[in-house]
């Protein structure tokens, strides 16, 4: 009984895990082998701003469907990674990159978890030089015979 | 006990003030690089004249709204009233951008209807039926508004659906300043 349930569970899950490849990516043809790689990496690179946590060559949504169209056409009339790129973020913002560039608005972003780290490291070190090394305590023959006891 | 004890305590309420208002803050609100700009031309089929086109063109020296809407956009509707009230009530010149609706190949059954159930306060309606305008504007979670003025600059742009706070605080007085600015 138990087993069944399991077995039940498992397809389940396998079940839900293949729905996620069901709706195939369109497919489309380049004539040379450098457009569809360079096409493979933007879409790839391209965030999808319905579902923010997934690039365009991941999402279903319509809008990913439209981007990655728009990707293709741009490419295979002959643009550059860097056209494509800056007509995104034209339209959407630097949010549309999963690579934000480094600028004055982004420096967080990109200095800030080296520099924690650096500074939590930092401190770390600081501490534990400075932790008061535990000294060793004489005992007198009462106390080891307490000891002695609770240790029986 | 020393100062440097504080310290954690210190970087604890800081982060903590951070993370708190990180949670207020909206994450579908990114903002547009589009405040400042022209208005990104367009040359649309009208939903109810198909041999007519409408153009950003066609609107300049005025004051007016481009909104983006489709039928099968719940937040479109639960805007509709607010954004229909605000057009007749401040007369504001509003095209509707009908955008990726279904069955707009033969332009717009079902957006036809739902604008006979719900009313139709827009001056123009363009179809786009592929989202084409839709990339040009940056759209990318139907409804938006932008305000656009007289010289055809995009003044502000509203994500999701516009409230009536929204009508009184932000939109109001903007459409009454830009109204103001020469042509």
């Amino acid at each position: 009984m138990k087993h069944s349930m399991q077995l039940l569970l498992l397809s389940f899950f396998i079940t839900l895990s293949l729905s996620l490849y069901a709706g195939s990516i369109e497919t489309y043809t380049f004539k040379t082998a450098e457009q569809e790689a360079l096409y493979k990496e933007l879409i790839k690179e391209l965030r999808c701003l319905v579902c923010q946590n997934q690039d365009i060559a991941d999402s279903n949504a319509e809008l990913a469907k439209d981007l990655r169209r728009q990707t293709y056409e741009m490419i295979s009339k002959g643009s550059t990674r860097d056209d494509v790129v800056n007509y995104m973020v034209a339209r959407y913002g630097d949010f549309v990159l999963y690579r934000p560039p480094f600028k004055m608005k982004t420096v967080l972003l990109w200095v800030g978890p080296p520099l924690f780290l650096l500074l939590s490291l930092f401190f770390l070190v600081k501490f534990l030089r400075n932790r008061p090394k535990t000294a060793e305590i004489e005992l007198d023959e009462k106390q080891r015979e307490s000891v002695r006891d609770l240790l029986k | 006990m020393k100062k440097t004890h504080l310290i954690p305590l210190f970087v604890f309420i800081l982060l903590s003030l951070l993370l708190y208002r990180g949670l207020s803050l909206n994450s579908r609100n990114i903002p547009s690089p589009f405040i400042g700009k022209p208005a990104p031309a367009f040359d649309l089929p009208r939903l109810y004249q198909k041999d007519q086109r409408i153009s950003v063109e066609s609107m300049k020296s005025q004051v007016w709204v481009m909104n983006v809407f489709a039928s099968w956009c719940v937040s479109c509707r639960a805007e509709h009233i607010v954004l229909s009230n605000f057009i007749r009530n401040h007369k504001v010149p509003t095209i509707g951008l009908n955008y990726k609706d279904y069955g707009t190949e033969e332009y717009g059954n079902d957006v036809i209807s739902w604008l006979a159930q719900l009313g139709n306060p827009y001056t123009a309606i363009a179809v786009d039926t592929e989202g084409r305008t839709g990339i040009d504007y940056g759209v990318y979670g139907v409804p938006e508004s932008f305000v656009i003025d007289k010289k055809g600059i995009i003044r502000y742009k509203f994500t999701g659906p516009i409230t009536q706070k929204a009508v009184t605080e932000i939109l109001v007085p903007l459409i009454l300043k830009l109204r103001q600015e020469p042509a």
